[in-house]
C-alpha cells in the first residue's frame, strides 16, 4: 500500500492546495488589518471584495482601459472604505463588539444591494490575461493562474509589511493595535490611522476580488468567500497577518488533501466543509490561533 | 497673582461613569506654572477619574464630567480632544504605564513624538534628551518594552510623554508595583525635570510619604471630594492626615507582623 503511494500526485495536490490557500489568506488579511486596529470583525469585507470586482469588471466592459479601471476602482474602494469607517463605525466606538459586528453584517447587505443596483445582477467573466493552464515544474503540474495569484498575494504582503514596519503611520498603526487607550493618551491621530487601515483593507479587497473574480466569475456568491476566510482566521488568529497567511496555507492544503484522500469515505464533496472541521478542532486546542496575540510580558 | 500663572484650574468637578455611577462630586484644586502638585487619597477616592477628566479621556471610558470646569492655560479641556490637549502640552502618563508592549522602547518613545506631530529631526533630538534623563532607556532601546522591568516601563511611559514636549505632565500612580528605590529614583528624575525645565507636574499617588517629599503642594481626595489642600511641608507635619484620609497606614509593628505572616 505504502509502496504504491503516488508521491508525485500527492505533491501536486499539496501544491494546488497551498496555492488556493494563498487566495484565502488574501481575504483573511483584510479582516486582520481592521480587527487589529479597531477590534471590529468586519463582516462586510466580502461585500467590499464583490463590490471591487464588480466595479472593475463593469468599467472594463464599458471600454475603460485595464490600468485606468484598476486605479479608478482603487480610488472608489478607498472612498467607500473611509466613508464606512466615518459614518458607521466611528459613531459606534466604545459599543460592545457584538454591536459592531451586527453593524458590519448589515453593512455587507447594503453594499451588495448597492452593487446590484448600480451594476446589475448578471454574472460577468473577468479576464486578467493569465491563462489557467497547468505548467509542468519538476514533473508536477501546477496551475499558472495559481502561481500568478500566489505571487500577487506575496507581493501584497511584502508591501504591507514594509509599510507597517518602516513608516510613521505604520508605527502608529502598531501602537494602536497594541494599546488603543494609550495611543489616544499619547495623542496619536486615531482617525487618520483608521482611515489608512480601511484604505488598505479596500486595496486588499480589490486584489482579492480580482483574483477570486477571475477564478469564479464575478457574481454575487463572490461575497461568500468571507465564509472561507473565517476558518483561516480561527486557525491563524484574528490579529496576525502572518497567522492569516499560515492559516490560509494550512486550510487550503488540508481541504484539498482531505478531499482527495479521505473524501471517498464520506461520499466526496468534503472540500467545502472540511475547513470548518479543522477550525473547530483548533478552537478546542488553541483558541487564540497559531499566531494570535500572545501577550509580551515578563513573568 | 495673575491668572496666567495658574496652569490648571479644576473647579467643583462632578463626574460619573455610564451616567449612573458617581465617581467625583466636588473636586477643586489649582496648579501654578512650575510647581508639582500631589493628588493624594486612598483607593477609590477618585484620583484616576480626576486625572482622566483633566486629559479629557473620560469619554473614551464611557465617563463624563457633569458639572464644574477644568481649565488648562485658561481654556476648557472638555471642548478639546485628548490629542489636541497633548499637542497643547497637557500630557498624561496613565496608571499601569500602558506601554506599547510589542514595540521596542525606542519605538514607544518615537510614538510619543509622532503623537505630537513632531518632525523627524525634532524626534531624534528629543530622543537624546530623554536618554540623558533616563540612561537606562538608552541601554534598553532595542528591547520590546513588554520584556523590560516595571521600573523601566514606567520610565518608558514617562519618556514617551516627554517626547510630546509637555508643559504640564499628569502622572497617575507612578510608584505602583515598584520597589522603593526605583520609586525614589523616578521621583528624583521628576523633581529634576521640574527644576531644570520648569515643567509643571500633577501626580496622583497612594504613596503619600514619597509624594509629599517631592511635591510643592498637595490636595487630598476622599470619596470623590477634595477635602484638604495645602503645602506639602505643612501636610507632612500632620500625622492625623494619613490616618484620616489616606487609609490606615500600618504602624511599624503591624507591618513587621504582617511580613511574618506572609513569610
Amino acid at each position: 500500500m505504502i509502496a504504491d503511494f503516488d508521491y508525485q500526485f500527492f505533491i501536486e495536490v499539496l501544491v494546488g492546495g497551498l496555492l488556493s490557500g494563498v487566495m484565502y489568506s488574501l481575504v483573511a488579511i483584510g479582516f486582520v488589518l481592521i480587527y487589529k486596529t479597531s477590534g471590529v470583525l468586519n463582516f462586510a469585507q466580502g461585500a467590499m471584495l464583490l463590490f471591487a470586482a464588480l466595479t472593475f469588471v463593469s468599467l472594463v466592459e464599458r471600454g475603460v482601459p485595464f490600468a485606468l479601471a484598476l486605479v479608478a476602482t482603487f480610488a472608489i474602494m478607498v472612498v467607500i472604505s473611509i466613508a464606512i469607517e466615518r459614518t458607521v463605525l466611528r459613531p459606534l466606538t466604545n459599543k460592545p463588539p457584538i454591536t459592531l459586528f451586527m453593524a458590519t453584517l448589515g453593512l455587507s447587505y447594503i453594499i451588495e444591494g448597492a452593487a446590484q443596483l448600480i451594476w446589475g445582477t448578471q454574472v460577468h467573466g473577468l479576464d486578467l490575461g493569465i491563462e489557467d493552464v497547468p505548467l509542468e515544474i519538476g514533473g508536477v503540474l501546477i496551475s499558472q493562474f495559481d502561481i500568478f495569484a500566489a505571487v500577487v498575494a506575496a507581493g501584497m504582503v511584502v508591501v504591507l509589511s514594509l509599510f507597517f514596519r518602516y513608516t510613521r503611520i505604520g508605527l502608529a498603526f502598531r501602537a494602536v493595535a497594541d494599546d488603543q487607550f494609550a495611543a489616544l493618551a499619547v495623542g496619536l491621530r486615531l482617525p487618520l490611522i483608521w482611515a489608512t487601515v480601511w484604505a488598505a483593507a479596500g486595496l486588499v479587497a480589490l486584489v482579492a476580488g480580482l483574483l477570486w473574480g477571475a477564478r469564479l466569475g464575478v457574481q454575487f456568491s463572490l461575497s461568500l468567500v468571507v465564509l472561507k476566510a473565517l476558518p483561516v482566521l480561527v486557525l491563524g488568529g484574528f490579529d496576525s497577518i502572518l497567522g492569516a497567511i499560515a492559516g490560509g496555507l494550512l486550510i487550503g492544503a488540508s481541504e484539498k488533501l482531505a478531499e482527495v484522500y479521505i473524501g471517498d469515505y464520506f461520499g466526496g464533496g468534503i472540500e467545502s466543509w472540511f475547513a470548518y472541521v479543522v477550525a473547530l478542532v483548533f478552537l478546542l486546542i488553541r483558541p487564540s490561533g497559531l499566531f494570535g496575540q500572545k501577550l509580551v510580558e515578563r513573568v | 497673582m495673575p491668572d496666567t500663572e495658574i496652569i490648571l484650574a479644576v473647579d467643583a468637578v462632578h463626574a460619573t461613569y455610564n451616567h449612573a455611577i458617581t465617581a467625583l462630586h466636588g473636586v477643586s484644586f489649582e496648579i501654578r506654572r512650575g510647581e508639582i502638585l500631589a493628588l493624594l487619597g486612598a483607593n477609590g477616592a477618585g484620583k484616576t477619574t480626576t486625572l482622566k477628566a483633566v486629559s479629557n479621556l473620560l469619554p473614551a471610558e464611557r465617563g463624563q464630567v457633569n458639572a464644574g470646569t477644568i481649565r488648562y492655560e485658561g481654556s476648557d479641556v472638555a471642548r478639546r480632544k485628548p490629542g489636541d490637549l497633548v499637542r497643547a502640552g497637557l500630557v498624561p502618563v496613565l496608571e499601569g504605564r500602558h506601554c506599547f508592549k510589542s514595540l521596542t522602547v525606542e519605538d514607544n518613545l518615537v510614538a510619543g513624538g509622532i503623537g505630537r506631530s513632531g518632525r523627524r529631526a525634532e524626534i531624534s533630538a528629543d530622543l537624546e534628551r530623554i536618554y540623558a534623563f533616563f540612561p537606562r532607556l538608552k541601554e534598553k532601546r532595542r528591547t520590546l518594552s513588554g520584556l523590560t522591568s516595571g521600573g523601566e516601563q514606567q520610565m518608558t511611559a514617562i519618556g514617551r510623554a516627554l517626547m510630546s514636549r509637555p508643559r504640564l505632565l499628569v502622572l497617575d500612580e507612578p510608584s505602583m508595583g515598584l520597589a522603593p528605590l526605583i520609586v525614589q529614583d523616578i521621583f528624583q528624575t521628576l523633581r529634576k525635570l521640574n527644576s531644570e525645565t520648569g515643567l509643571s507636574i500633577l501626580v496622583a499617588e497612594q504613596n503619600s510619604a514619597v509624594a509629599l517629599r517631592y511635591a510643592d503642594h498637595a490636595t487630598v481626595l476622599e470619596n470623590g471630594v477634595s477635602v484638604l489642600s495645602g503645602t506639602a511641608a505643612d501636610l507632612r507635619q500632620r500625622e492625623d492626615i494619613r490616618a484620616l484620609y489616606l487609609g490606615q497606614q500600618p504602624t511599624p509593628a503591624a507591618k513587621s507582623s504582617h511580613l511574618h505572616a506572609v513569610a
